[in-house]
């Protein structure tokens, strides 16, 4: 728990997540996925990863900075993989029920999108999300 | 001039009597459902049961409805420019609105018809005529969006038109106004003489694709060719047309097309007429049309196209009959069997029913024949006749059915609908309707099966119904509750435009097919971007592509620096894949151009001439999210 505590603030920098109670930061949110299966990373997974990001997230995200969404760098090391895939899944009912959803909703005030990805999709993008963060 | 005020004297009271009885009979047995209120009551949260969609008369539109709520969901723009979301203005549509004769903004629409497979109601398309100048359009309902018109060549004022085939095999358009067909300048007088003419249309339905074509056309005497209703089961081979002025007159039509006791129905074998032109009986005959084409997120295709093959009544007999109806008739109906076809005659007293069987048994037979009209036997009226309703009302025009037996007729003069049943031609009902009713719809009155429960009845006049709103009041529509044994009036509602006429379908067989977004990925339009890295501005000329995205809450590129004088055609792609979230666009001023409605994952262009020098703000006009107001940007223009 300790460590988890420091990765969660080491990777949030000054962001507000900090508060998060630390019984959310493992958390798996709500939606379809339940369980993800990481392993060693795979490029070309990431590579479909990329190409459904920047055609479908790219225009609220980026990963330095805050836009219209949060910035990304590290999301991988905030939040489970399960979380992130039901964020990118199940945007609505994560931004009204899940407390991390709620709080990013309300720090960013801009309700985010599905973007009709599929679940395949999603595991994609979520391996290049590992990629980026592992620079 | 004591003998003119006696004829005035005379003919008042027999209008009065006529008049008045009915009048008497309709209030006392019309009632209005105790409990209306919560029967078309439809709480939040809660979904309609019917779709409407109605004709928007000289809107040109398409309006859709929620039955019983009577509450309006969308305007479908067909035949008119539609500023609202930019139909008939952007590069994608303006082609939708091409004609022969140029670019046409405005047509006046009357019917819609809902595409049928087996005779049932298939909720794939609906289709509707433009009246003014001649076309067909078909509707996609799952976008909801007009998806193609055909112009019908040779051919003034498409009003009968577009009745579908059991199957929708074809499409039926004919000449409200005969002309000369060809086109040529002729002395008015010559209508009389037999200079003018009608054409029937055959247009052809792809059972897949759903795309229009022209199959044949029939040259028909130069009467007024009203509407028409198909044939059903035992008379799916057939289509009936009601026509007035069977005496040619070409002026004071009022007088000169009432003279006759009897105009006629004309019962028309589009199964035979296909036989016939496949044996080359039609000749190829002139005609200029054009066809536009909108494919799913690309810009329309319009196509002009050149001739139609032509087949003369006398050239392919078994075609055509006329069958002679009381008088000057507007509606013809075909019951859902198929065997009884019902006039409605704007001046008749009774309300005529041939038999179909009927009709075949004696249509080959010379004795029952009582003359011919440029190939088409006229049958005798007595011979197809199965049953007259009398004194129903005054002015029976549309007549719906219910599928159980009886049918419903409006009346436009004494302002009812009468209900009567089918084989013993009784009157069992008057439903009083405010006022001047027109046109009648039931949950697929028209098809083999209808759904019965709801019947709407589109008026002409409102006066004193509603809230007065200046001289013009809108037209209006009653809902009517038919389910029980006696139909009980629900509410009435002010709609878009004059209705025509209306297809009314079960909402389950509708609302789950319906699209949400067309997927980015399967963007094909030529000037898509599909990410936002891809936002870029390509200069050729004097001419500026803006490659643009919308996302919420903004667009890429933002800056955009012009020259005066150029032009920028503004490529917009809506990046949102989420249900509900189309943006828009306007530029301040654009003196051509209306807003556009970009629904997700679409492409739409707006094209702009820079004006004089200046900074011109842009801005997305659909709210979007919590920062929709900032999802705006500038234009600069340089000398």
């Amino acid at each position: 728990m300790g460590l988890l505590s420091f990765l969660t603030i080491f990777a949030c920098g000054g962001e507000k997540t900090e508060e998060t109670p630390a019984s959310n930061a493992g958390s798996k949110g709500i939606g379809p996925v339940s369980s993800v299966t990481i392993g060693a990373l795979d490029q070309s997974m990431a590579d479909r990863g990329k190409k459904q990001f920047e055609a479908k997230c790219s225009a609220c995200h980026k990963f330095e900075e805050k836009v219209v969404g949060p910035a990304l760098q590290d999301v991988t090391l905030r939040r489970t993989p399960e979380w992130i895939m039901n964020m990118i899944l199940n945007p609505m009912e994560m931004t009204q029920k899940d407390p991390i959803g709620q709080e990013l909703l309300a720090e960013h005030l801009v309700q985010m999108t599905f973007q009709n990805v599929k679940e395949e999709e999603a595991r994609e993008i979520l391996e290049y999300f590992r990629k980026m963060d592992l620079k | 001039m004591l003998k003119k005020s006696n004829i005035i004297v005379v003919t008042l009271g027999i209008a009065l009597f006529i008049f008045l009885p009915n009048c008497k009979k309709g209030a006392a047995t019309a009632t209005l459902a105790s409990d209306a209120a919560s029967r078309v009551y439809v709480a939040p949260g809660e979904k309609d049961e019917v779709y409407a969609f109605l004709s928007g008369g000289f809107s040109g539109q398409m309006s859709v409805y929620g039955i019983p709520s009577a509450r309006l969901f969308k305007i479908i723009p067909v035949f008119s420019v539609f500023p609202e979301n930019g139909y008939g203005f952007d590069e994608e549509t303006k082609d939708m609105l091409k004609t022969t004769h140029g670019y046409v903004p405005w047509d006046d629409s009357h019917h819609v018809e809902a595409s049928m497979t087996d005779g049932k109601q298939d909720g794939r398309w609906m289709f509707l005529n433009a009246n003014n100048t001649p076309r067909l359009a078909r509707i996609d309902l799952k976008s909801f969006e007009t998806k193609e018109i055909l112009e019908i060549p040779n051919t003034a004022g498409n009003h009968a038109s577009p009745f579908a085939t059991e199957n929708t095999e074809y499409l039926m358009a004919a000449t409200r106004f005969s002309v000369p067909v060809p086109q040529s300048n002729v002395s008015i007088d010559s209508f009389s003489k037999g200079g003018f003419k009608g054409t029937v249309t055959m247009v052809k339905v792809d059972k897949n694709s759903g795309r229009l074509s022209i199959e044949l056309q029939v040259l028909v005497p130069g009467f007024n060719y009203d509407l028409s209703h198909c044939g059903k089961k035992k008379s799916h081979d057939w289509c009936f047309f009601s026509s007035y002025n069977s005496e040619q007159a070409h002026k004071m039509l009022e007088v000169g097309a009432s003279k006759k006791d009897k105009d006629f129905i004309l019962a028309f074998n589009w199964v035979r007429a296909k036989e016939c032109k496949d044996q080359g009986k039609a000749y190829n005959f002139g005609g200029e049309y054009v066809n536009n084409f909108k494919d799913e997120n690309k810009p329309a295709v319009s196509t002009k196209l050149s001739g139609v093959k032509m087949l003369n009544p006398k050239d392919c007999p078994g075609m055509m009959y006329y069958m002679p109806t009381p008088k000057s008739p507007h509606g013809t109906d075909v019951d859902s069997t198929g065997e009884y076809i019902v006039g409605g005659g704007k001046l008749a007293s009774v309300i005529p029913v041939h038999s179909f069987s009927k009709m075949m048994e004696v249509k080959d037979k010379k004795e029952h024949h009582s003359t011919e009209i440029e190939g088409i036997p006229v049958l005798k009226y007595e011979s197809t006749l199965a049953g007259e309703v009398q004194k129903p009302c005054l002015g029976p025009l549309h007549t719906e059915f219910d599928g159980q037996g009886y049918a419903y007729t409006s009346c436009f003069v004494s302002s009812e609908v009468v209900k009567w049943k089918l084989g013993t031609w009784e009157v069992v009902q008057h439903l009083p309707a405010y006022y001047s009713v027109g046109h009648l719809s039931i949950v697929g009155g028209s098809s083999t099966e209808p759904y019965g429960k709801y019947l709407i009845a589109m008026n002409k006049i409102t006066k004193d119904r509603y809230l007065p709103v200046g001289m013009e009041l809108p037209q209006s529509a009653q809902l009517y509750d038919i389910s029980s044994g006696k139909a009980e009036l629900l509410s009435d509602f002010p709609t878009v435009g004059e209705p025509h006429y209306s297809q009314m379908i079960p909402a389950k067989l509708i609302m789950d097919k319906t699209a949400k977004l067309f997927p980015l990925e399967e963007n094909k339009h030529p000037y898509a971007t599909k990410s936002e890295n891809d936002a870029k501005i390509v200069k050729l000329g004097n001419t500026t592509h803006i490659y643009m995205t919308a996302i919420r809450s903004h667009f890429k590129p933002d800056i955009i620096e012009a020259r005066t004088g150029e032009t920028l055609y503004f490529h917009v792609t809506n990046l949102e894949q989420d249900y509900d979230i189309p943006h828009g666009f306007a530029i301040g001023g654009a003196p051509n151009m209306t807003n556009l409605l970009i629904m997700p994952g679409e492409t739409r262009t707006f094209k702009w001439v820079a004006p004089k020098p200046g900074i011109y703000p842009f801005y997305c006009t659909d709210f979007c999210s919590a920062l929709h107001q900032e999802m705006q940007q500038y234009i600069r223009v340089s000398p």
